[in-house]
């Protein structure tokens, strides 16, 4: 069988020298994309994003190109790029560390975006918990300014206006969806709207707005100097081009591994060193806490949006993690229920009540104490969750307890008598060997 | 003392540094996120002054500022110290040790989770998913990466901070900030350091050094930017109850967009 080779595409200068400087990333190319760009017309910008298969390295990936389209022609009113640059899913943690090493990717994204779609005003909505990235971010676009390659008077005819802010947010998981994030942008609570309209039609400011991941939007600039049929030579059909694979967890080597889309967990495994030492796979996750546990069945589906679909899961983010036979899947699932509580925003009761209630039911169950009707129980409470609430989050926290008791069903019945503690003592997980809790 | 509560020149730097916020947007409102963090580097905490100084500068009522301020966990609602120590304790963290850190250092600390010591230097935290889950377990201070922790190393670091020495971060400024700083920084206000610290660690460099090792590339450019048939299935990206669009309002560019967030419960706190 052949090995999938890793194709490092952002990530190929992570190694030089200051990769986060623009000396560094002009020395390897960078703004290449963006001075290709300014010899076309935007909507064939568009047109080759669509042509390249590009889809939203967020999680849902929907075609950015075609996203770019929705826009309404132009009225003469102002519209926007929004980055979205919040990640926070429990297990993703590919876009930051890509803005740490080389922010000008994303500048270099944003600028081509902007033009293709005709914004003057871009913003990057970071979470505010990354402190160090925020300082990357905003001396690389104070350094683009500078190199006039964003500003006024750009652009093949020196009559493109670009301004770019780089927002900090303040702790809120519900800001990475998409209509939380244009609110909270606003300055408002980071609360989801009403789909439609679509941020196209009435995003920022209630203009026609792009909102777009980071790894998408740093992936254009790649796109435009090598063309489409380089991008497409990468990845599946169906699910074109390089991404992000980052692997936590009980591996040998976590850690960020940019591959061809349709590369195996098997072959990442193997490249990362395997589960630690002494250990075996006992489950993980394709894309984050949103995404439905697989198991050791799963590792040869190609992750590909479709296949792992197909599977039973999502691709989301790509954040793999692992788990190996030391973990309680309640532990871990009771601990991502209570992540979906703290970060409902309330909006919808469905959401609002039931993350409250099924965070108590787990939490009886990891101390053993469990109801016989508890699992019945949970099953119900998340089925009334998911498809009745504005946004993905409720959805999302019906997965982790739909997909383990799927899968792990007899732990969760141990749970009405005994101590997930007692079953698979918690310092047998933990990376480090000294003692632990008393 | 003014109305806000701050004396002269200090709402006059305040005002004018909100000036500056303000100027980076099309719509004033939008600077009320950096605005509080601005509030926290001068006081601490989002103090009520400091509310009644983004009202008074942005046309809001005192209410709407709050109910922004209480959305965020990152805006402290009493003084905080000097140093943010958070511990990450979602599931994979967790499990990889984290809740044995927090526990550790908490007993170590003598306080519980968004509680400070006594001598004001120290906030302690359980915190969520903070996007470094290649190093977990993770700890960290003033929002500055601290990574493959251990109950040992985070105590080494509490006690540096508690005897008032500096702490360096893995992947970060080369010594960690105060609170008040780095909410300036959250501000949109740069202080110089962005070239200190690598560009990443090990993890991060985990798939590049494989590539790298075995002679692996993407494929060369050719610059042929020939179309292909890129058809798709198109999935939906959206959540699962929205409505079929039924006025005007929900496909006309000039509509009012939906309602506002107007929020249900107030953030509760973890565990």
């Amino acid at each position: 069988m052949s090995t999938t080779q890793l194709t490092p595409v952002l990530s190929d200068t992570w190694d030089a020298e200051r990769p986060w400087t623009l000396d560094t990333y002009r020395s390897r190319g960078g703004y290449e994309g963006l001075a290709k760009a300014f010899t076309m017309a935007p909507g064939d910008i568009v047109e080759t994003v669509k042509a390249s298969g590009l889809r939203g390295r967020g999680g849902a990936g929907f075609p950015t190109g075609l996203k770019w389209s929705f826009l309404p022609p132009h009225d003469g009113g102002p519209r926007y790029l929004v980055v979205n640059a919040d990640e926070s899913e429990p297990g993703a943690c590919k876009d930051i560390p890509l803005m740490m090493a080389n922010p000008h990717a994303l500048i270099e994204g944003v600028a081509i975006t902007s033009y293709a779609i005709g914004g003057h005003h871009a913003f990057i909505y970071l979470r505010g918990e990354v402190v160090h990235v925020y300082r990357r971010l905003l001396a690389a676009v104070r350094e683009a300014r500078e190199a006039g390659l964003i500003g006024k008077g750009i652009g093949p005819n020196g009559d493109y206006d670009l301004e770019i802010t780089v927002h900090a947010g303040a702790g809120a998981y519900i800001c990475g969806e998409e209509t939380a994030l244009l609110d909270s942008l606003e300055g408002r609570r980071g609360q989801p709207r009403l789909k439609p309209p679509f941020p196209a039609v009435a995003g920022l400011y209630a203009r026609p707005t792009v909102v777009n991941n980071v790894e998408s939007v740093a992936s254009v600039p790649g796109i435009l100097r090598g063309g489409v049929d380089w991008y497409t030579s990468m990845g599946t059909e169906k699910s074109a081009g390089h991404g992000f694979f980052s692997l936590s967890g009980h591996v040998t080597r976590p850690g960020q591994y940019e591959a061809p889309l349709g590369i195996t967990m098997r072959e990442l495994l193997d490249m990362a060193g395997g589960v630690r030492a002494g250990h075996r796979l006992k489950f993980w996750v394709p894309g984050g806490s949103s995404t439905p546990i697989l198991t050791e069945e799963h590792l040869d589906v190609p992750l590909d949006y479709e296949s792992v679909g197909a599977a039973g899961s999502m691709l989301g983010t790509r954040s793999l993690m692992v788990f190996d036979e030391t973990v309680s899947v309640v532990r871990v699932v009771s601990r991502w229920t209570d992540f979906y509580q703290h970060e409902s925003c309330g909006k919808c009761t469905p959401c609002r009540e039931g993350t409250y209630w099924m965070k108590q039911v787990m939490h009886r169950l990891e101390a053993g104490k469990g109801l016989p009707s508890d699992i019945d129980l949970l099953l119900d409470v998340s089925a009334n969750i998911a498809g009745r609430s504005f946004c993905a989050l409720g959805d999302a926290s019906a997965v982790p307890i739909q997909s383990g008791i799927q899968h792990f069903r007899a732990e969760f019945e141990a749970g009405t008598h005994t101590p997930a503690h007692e079953l698979f003592p918690y310092e047998a997980s933990a990376l480090f060997s000294e003692v632990g809790a008393r | 003392m003014s109305i806000t509560g701050y004396a002269p020149e200090a709402e006059e730097r305040l005002r004018g540094e909100a000036a500056e916020i303000i100027s980076r947007y099309p719509q004033a409102r939008s600077a009320l996120l950096p605005m509080l963090h601005l509030v926290q580097s001068e006081d601490g905490y989002v103090s009520a002054r400091g509310i009644a100084l983004c009202a008074e500068i942005l046309g809001l009522t005192r209410a709407e500022v709050s109910a922004v301020a209480t959305f965020y966990t990152q805006y402290k609602r009493h003084p905080n110290g000097e140093y943010t120590v958070g511990v990450c304790t979602n599931a994979l963290c967790a499990v990889m040790g984290g809740d044995i850190i927090f526990e550790r250092v908490s007993e170590h600390l003598g306080i519980g989770h968004d509680e400070t010591t006594e001598d004001g230097r120290i906030t302690l935290e359980q915190v969520e998913c903070n996007a470094a889950c290649d190093y977990a377990p993770v700890v960290v201070v003033n929002w500055e990466f601290f990574d493959n922790q251990t109950p040992t190393s985070a105590i080494e670091i509490v006690d540096e901070l508690r005897a008032g020495r500096p702490v360096s971060p893995t992947r970060g400024a080369a010594t960690v900030g105060t609170f008040k700083e780095i909410s300036h920084v959250l501000a949109g206000f740069e202080d110089g350091r962005a070239d200190e610290g690598p560009a990443g660690g090990p993890a991060t460099l985990a798939g590049l050094s494989i590539a790298r090792e075995h002679g692996w590339r993407a494929p060369g450019t050719d610059g042929d930017g020939g179309a292909v048939d890129a058809t798709t299935d198109v999935p939906d990206p959206y959540g699962s109850a929205e409505r079929p669009p039924t006025t005007p309002d929900d496909t006309d560019p000039a509509g009012k967009r939906g309602p506002a967030g107007e929020g249900a419960t107030a953030e509760e706190g973890k565990q």
